[in-house]
């Protein structure tokens, strides 16, 4: 990584005090006005086409410190290094919101798509791509907007393509992207190889999020220093946030990263009720009380047993009045439902857990589904292809622990008047969910 | 079962897709593999010793759908 | 050589490939089934399957052999592979030839099965409920035993053994298809869920 120097940051262009950052919009221009973008950001500074250009655009991301806002919260520079040691890659923007309880990629494609796309079109100068394939679920309304935002711009050095999936829990995997633009079906595959080393079409992929490349084209007008300007350290920067359930306004937010959780709530105007947790990270994340829980930093890193990542920035508020484990049984049976079927652990263990969950949660538990539950829990994780039965174990697994006492009352009989709130964790309806890979 | 693996040992891994629950890894090599609930194949994650190396390679040849590999260390 | 000696190898060898082939495929269906429930049993079932489809190949290379050096037939190397073109009894030869394409297709696939794809190997072996059948008709045309007797009835033991193996695994495939199985849902008391959708997609 090359130390910047202070005469460097006279380069870039003078970026946004604060927050906002990303979710800034000339409020008379069309999201799609590309005129407008560009007055805005200026032309977009792409490298030289050689080796050194390239590289310079990956130790200016890397000074900057971006890590995916897809949910793995990987260091994005180490990405871009490894694509771009590979032969003709191509890149993947990664617009699958399939998270029910995320809006945030939506929201950025809508309000400011070409942010997104001048990201697409840095990294893929930044690997040597020429190759741009948007991706993003079908139904959403998202692909024509898309087209037509792709066909105003001028001067990419890239072709575009927008491709649709299906819309299932699992097919914004990166794995399941490259199945389908590969074999037509959105389904994750076993790794090695991963992506970055043979992916679609068995070329070096490279992979990000919508909101990653939104980060990365903002890094590169206003500079790594102006990142960090907010953030921490080791996980820079701001981030977007979903916030749902029991608050005065859901919707998506932008906070630095490292804010307490209560900052989060606050900005979406505090709770709606009285709450007795949160879900943080979606449904591969974890459940936090409250309001103990308030002071927890919101990272892309684990900072505690007891602590979930941000992961993709899902936060819901759970209401004192509902009851957490019928909560997390409806979404284990989702997630269960949305398994790829593809291995027997994952295929058969996650709709037992999610019985054993119903079971205890609605009061007909036989004696001994809280043993044999923590058993299927140790089990069925890490025995599948692809995270996701790792994601509904840990979901599973972190309601266990943070409403033991629930738990036991449930088990002992005691009735439990949260069963009768109606439900607060979002899932799609039949309506909004595809049946088919393809 | 321990599940840390002393170094030098080879690996045995299940390719989970690949694999369709036959059992007859766990029938050929029960000391380091048994099965779920659902059938499906526990390798022990503290590798193969030496004793049992031919035992895992009749295994990893057994396997009906090739989804057991096994890996030097 | 003596043509009758010839004749004899050609008839026994024959039966006793057609009598192996069937003990292949039903090992092949008792395999997708998840026979054996005590150790070693699956183990056995496999390898059994694996192992006398290869001695089929070693009878079915006298058969050939015979029939080709029997000079009281007009039949040449070639008819072995190439489908009616034999000069004697072309069709029925013909069927026998075209099984035995087959089963040199499946014999190749399985052995190179670590260097192919899953799905090609796959497609390869559904061409077994094919190539039994044709051995089958093969040897009902032209098996000079076929008249009567006791090579007929086992032939038609076979055919027995054959028909009843393929109706339990069509019951189990569609019991594999059923939306219980699909989906996952609690497996049938005593039986590993696994064993219920193994007959999914497997031949």
């Amino acid at each position: 990584m090359t130390a910047l120097r202070s005469s460097e940051s006279s380069l870039y262009r003078r970026g946004p005090t604060g927050l906002p950052r990303l979710l800034l919009s000339d409020s008379d221009a069309h999201p799609a006005d590309f005129v407008a973008h560009r007055r805005r950001y200026g032309l977009l500074p792409i490298p030289s086409r050689n080796r050194a250009g390239r590289s310079r655009l990956v130790d200016l991301v890397g000074a900057a410190g971006l890590r995916g806002r897809g949910g793995a919260g990987f260091p994005t520079a180490r990405k871009l290094a490894a694509v771009a040691a590979g032969r003709q890659p191509v890149v993947l923007v990664n617009g699958c919101e399939s998270e029910p309880a995320s809006a945030k990629d939506r929201t950025l494609l809508s309000v400011v798509p070409h942010l997104v796309l001048d990201g697409a079109v840095l990294a893929a100068s930044a690997v040597g791509s020429e190759e741009i394939v948007v991706c993003v679920h079908r139904g959403d309304g998202l692909a024509d907007a898309l087209e037509r935002t792709i066909a105003q711009r001028r001067g990419d050095p890239v072709r575009w393509r927008v491709a649709q999936l299906p819309r299932r829990y699992v097919a914004s995997e990166e794995s399941a992207l490259v199945g389908f633009l590969n074999r037509g079906e959105a389904r994750p595959l076993s790794t090695p190889p991963r992506p970055y080393a043979k992916g679609v079409r068995n070329r070096p992929t490279l992979i990000d999020n919508v909101e990653t490349l939104a980060h990365l084209a903002q890094i590169v007008h206003y500079g790594p220093d102006w990142f960090r300007a907010l953030g921490t350290p080791t996980d820079p920067g701001s981030t977007l946030v979903t916030v749902s359930g029991a608050v005065a306004r859901p919707g998506v937010y932008e906070i630095a990263v490292g804010t307490p959780l209560a900052t989060a709530i606050t900005a979406a105007g505090g709770p709606s009720q009285p709450l007795q947790a949160a879900l943080v990270g979606g449904y591969f994340g974890g459940w936090v009380p409250l309001p103990g829980g308030y002071d927890a930093p919101l990272l892309h890193d684990r900072t505690g047993p007891g602590m979930p990542m941000l992961g993709a920035g899902v936060l819901v508020a759970l209401p004192a009045a509902s009851c957490p484990l019928a909560e997390t049984a409806r979404v284990l049976q989702y997630l269960a439902e949305e398994s790829a079927l593809q291995c027997g652990p994952c295929r058969f263990g996650l709709p037992a857990i999610a019985t054993d969950l119903a079971m205890i949660a609605h009061g007909r538990p036989d004696p001994v589904v809280d043993q044999r539950l923590v058993h299927r829990l140790r089990t069925v994780a890490g025995r599948g292809a692809c995270k996701h039965p790792d994601g509904a174990v840990g979901l599973a697994a972190s309601a266990l622990a943070v409403f033991a006492a629930d738990v036991q009352d449930h088990l002992n009989g005691v009735p439990c008047a949260g069963l009768r709130h109606s439900p607060v964790l979002p899932l799609p309806s039949a309506q909004q969910r595809d049946r088919s890979w393809q | 079962m321990s599940s840390h693996r002393p170094a030098g040992r080879h690996r045995l891994v299940v390719a989970p897709i690949a694999c369709d629950a036959h059992g007859i890894c766990a029938e050929l090599l029960p000391e380091l593999i048994r099965l779920d609930e659902w059938g499906y194949p526990i390798v022990d994650a503290a590798g193969v010793p030496a004793a049992l190396l031919a035992h895992a390679r009749r295994a990893v040849a057994a396997c009906p759908t090739l989804a057991l590999k096994l890996h030097r260390p | 050589m003596d043509n009758i000696l010839l004749w004899y190898a050609t008839r026994a060898s024959g039966l006793v490939a057609l009598l192996l082939l069937t003990l292949v495929v039903l090992l092949g269906i008792l395999g997708v089934l998840r026979f054996g429930s005590r150790s070693g049993q699956r183990f056995a079932v496999a390898a059994l399957h694996r192992n006398i489809s290869l001695v089929t190949v070693a009878f079915l290379a006298v058969h050939i052999t015979s029939s080709v050096v029997d000079t009281f037939v007009e039949i040449d190397w070639p008819d072995a592979v190439i489908p009616f073109g034999s000069a004697y009894r072309p069709v029925w030869l013909g069927l026998g030839a075209a099984a035995f394409d087959l089963l040199v297709a499946l014999i190749v696939t399985s052995l190179l099965r670590p260097r192919i794809s899953q799905r090609l190997w796959r497609r390869v072996h559904w061409a077994a409920y094919a190539m039994w059948p044709l051995a089958l008709a093969h040897s009902l045309g032209t098996g000079t035993d076929s008249g009567g007797g006791w090579s007929l009835a086992l032939v038609l033991g076979c055919l027995g053994v054959v028909l009843v193996a393929a109706a339990a695994r069509l019951v189990a495939g569609r019991a594999a298809a059923s939306p219980d199985a699909v989906s996952g849902a609690e497996p049938l008391p005593g039986r590993p869920a696994a064993d219920r959708i193994a007959a999914r997609q497997a031949p």
